[in-house]
């Protein structure tokens, strides 16, 4: 206890504002009031806010492995999917089954562990390219095998419908303004995802700073030295990946739920997980609040700046142009590209580091100039 | 049975010549700079869109004079590959080049982010106004490349073996263009420099050598490479794709990693058995676990022979 309040000192006000900001966000949605009113356009912004939350779960996990731990993972999707599948098989009405999203949440978790450890077991001795190269391909092997078992996974059209968590009927009603569910069952994601977003966050810094965590930054910085200091490599990097993956794949159930789908499994490729890894980059790699940072900005591009930009391009140019480049989310791949590149350049740490990070980058830079 | 399996060798063995010459890139830049050049699946797209606008420019299609074929054929092997070089080259020195003393990673996430860059600049360019690329109303569409090459069966019509012209221009000219690299890697003073480099750039550069020279060198032959393997890889396919750098270019990537990445011998090899194991795998499992078939072989041998089936055992750099 004493620790957790050290720590909560230590973090000062702002994630507790952004928090109690972001906890009465559905009920005061002034974001969204203030875009309506100047472009006419609704953006829901509380539901991006879910998808962010959602999206920085699996923005934390990949930043376990290679931010922490520092091993170089190109596959995580894969680890979302088996979480979002594993939700699927286990809630939707096709299965007998059907525990419902509490119980989907508590297992979801655990297949990704159980997937992490079994690819990770055997392929976390490779040095760092060829762990990349291995988890891409697990990724791409992944996404494959679920298309083509049809029989489980229902192929392209994937699993639905996923229900969403059931709630007391207090809470449930509560939520609901004026008796209409939709948008009880979206406060109810929305206030789930965020909880459970906070947790996590909580748990990680509280792990960054234990044995286990320190042990990873040791490994990152100089795996020679730390196993001279008595850190044995290839369990806690097995650690690192089990534990990235199991946090990816309640991720996946958090999406599948929200989504009340499991989606197609091409949503789960190569690009998504390179997706993760980017907003990583920009926020700064190895760094929580960069993580989060990352994920809200790509989500935002996506969802909130891009329609708007479009909109924008479209009135420029008089109407509806059909043209590709019309359309300001064809433009996404030049922006996140030129983005990766230039950040690489100017600020390999990231828009919002650690310091620690920050240090190791510069360090290496003047050691080898 | 007989002719179905002389059939699959006979797709498998382009397919692998094809994979071959894109590994070969790859493995170049890995062998000097040890990072992985995620963009050069896409500078091997790009090129076959270079190709394909120069057809369409030039009106080339299946209905042109012999003469007209093999001129307009030569000149889209030849802009394609100067081109898929230069834009290797140019990616290096405006992108790599700054970051040769940063982290690993920074190169890499770098050549990710040029990948998405020439994928979407693919996107745009296949919005082009040109009877070719279908108008440009369907950017994202795959587009036909013109059937230049005769589909006829060079070992007769009753033959249930299937030899077409382009079977045979896709294996000859393969073989021509490693058999030149081998060349310039093994008896040229370019080659040594280039593998004095890969062995270690420092002695290297304390020889006399000019180590920047040689990685441009480097980028640009297998810059050039790609854009050859693209213009034979669309008359073989006959399609081409703004995203067709990025599957092609993981499985040119795995064979190389396959073959034991660095190692030049090894990249032939290594896209010669992956393009045998997706003609057979095609055939008797089914196309749809293409991906899933490759990339598990990839895994297994990683995980038993992680330098690959010619690569030295790994040394990492303390």
């Amino acid at each position: 206890m004493a620790e957790l309040r050290t720590f909560l000192k230590k973090i000062g006000g702002l994630p507790v504002l952004a928090l109690v900001l972001l906890a009465v966000y559905p009920f005061a949605p002034v974001l969204d009031w203030g875009l309506e009113a100047a472009t006419g356009q609704a953006l829901h912004i509380d539901r991006q806010l879910v998808n962010i939350f959602i999206f920085s779960l699996l923005a934390l996990a990949l930043n376990l492995q290679v931010g922490q731990a520092g091993l170089l993972q190109l596959g995580i999707a894969a680890f979302f999917a088996i979480g979002a599948f594993t939700t699927g098989v286990l809630t939707v009405e096709k299965y007998p089954f059907q525990i419902g999203f509490w119980g989907a949440m508590l297992i979801a978790p655990l297949f990704g562990a159980m997937g992490g450890f079994l690819l990770g077991a055997p392929t976390l001795r490779l040095r760092g390219d060829y762990l990349a190269i291995v988890t891409l391909g697990f990724g791409e092997v992944m996404r494959i095998v679920l298309l083509n078992l049809e029989n489980i996974t229902d192929g392209p059209r994937g699993l639905n419908p996923v229900p969403a968590p059931w709630l007391p009927t207090l809470v449930r009603e509560s939520l609901s303004p004026a008796g209409d569910a939709s948008i009880g069952v979206l406060r109810a994601m929305y206030f789930l995802a965020l909880i459970v977003l906070a947790a996590t966050v909580v748990c990680l810094s509280l792990l960054e700073k234990s044995r286990i965590g320190r042990a990873f930054v040791a490994l990152r910085e100089d795996e020679l030295a730390a196993s001279c200091m008595g850190i044995e490599p290839a369990r806690i990097k097995l650690a690192a990946f089990t534990g990235g993956a199991a946090l990816a794949g309640l991720a996946g159930c958090f999406y599948a739920t929200n989504l009340t789908t499991t989606a197609e499994p091409n949503t789960y490729d190569f690009n998504y997980s390179i997706m993760v890894l980017c907003c990583l980059i920009i926020g700064g790699l190895g760094s929580l609040r960069g993580a989060l940072l990352g994920a809200g900005l790509l989500l935002g591009f996506d969802n909130v700046i891009s329609p708007l930009l479009t909109r924008l391009l479209q009135t420029a140019l008089g109407g509806e142009s059909t043209h590709v480049m019309a359309s300001f989310s064809n433009w996404r791949w030049i922006v996140f590209g030129t983005a990766l590149v230039v950040m690489m350049r100017l600020r390999p740490e990231g828009l919002w580091p650690s310091s620690r990070v920050a240090e190791e980058l510069h360090e290496t830079q003047e050691d080898a100039s | 049975m007989l002719d179905t399996v002389l059939q699959q060798l006979l797709i498998g063995l382009t397919n692998g010549m094809v994979f071959a010459l894109v590994a070969l890139g790859y493995t170049m830049v890995y062998g000097i700079l040890e990072f992985i050049n995620f963009a050069h699946g896409d500078v091997f797209m790009l090129s076959a869109f270079v190709a394909l606008t120069l057809c369409g420019a030039l009106g080339l299609n299946e209905h042109s004079s012999a003469g007209a074929l093999a001129g307009g054929l030569l000149l889209c092997i030849v802009a394609s590959s100067v081109f898929g070089g230069l834009l290797n080259l140019l990616i290096d020195r405006v992108v790599y080049k700054p970051l040769r003393k940063a982290p690993k990673l920074a190169p890499l996430v770098s050549a990710i982010g040029v990948s998405f860059i020439l994928q979407n600049v693919g996107l745009f360019w296949g919005g082009m106004a040109m009877d070719v690329f279908g108008g440009g109303g369907q950017a994202a569409a795959p587009k036909a490349f013109p059937n230049l090459l005769p589909a006829t069966n060079l070992l007769g019509a009753t033959s249930k073996i299937t030899l077409q012209p382009k079977d045979v221009l896709v294996i000859g000219a393969s073989l021509v263009m490693m058999t030149a690299l081998y060349g310039i890697v093994r008896f040229t003073k370019l080659g040594k420099a280039m593998r004095a480099t890969a062995q270690d750039p420092s002695a290297a550069r304390l020889m006399g050598i000019d180590v920047d020279q040689v990685v441009a060198a480097t980028f640009l032959i297998g810059g050039a490479l790609g854009g050859f393997a693209s213009v034979i890889y669309s008359l073989y396919i006959n399609t081409v794709h703004y995203q067709m750098g990025y599957q092609n270019g993981l499985y040119a990537f795995t064979a190389a990693v396959v073959g034991g990445i660095g190692n030049i011998p090894g990249a032939v090899l290594g896209g010669l058995l992956l393009g045998l194991v997706r003609a057979f795998s095609d055939q008797f499992i089914g196309a749809q676990w293409q991906p899933a078939v490759l990339f598990g072989i990839l895994i297994v041998i990683l995980v038993f022979r992680p330098a690959g089936l010619l690569g030295s055992t790994a040394r990492e750099k303390v």
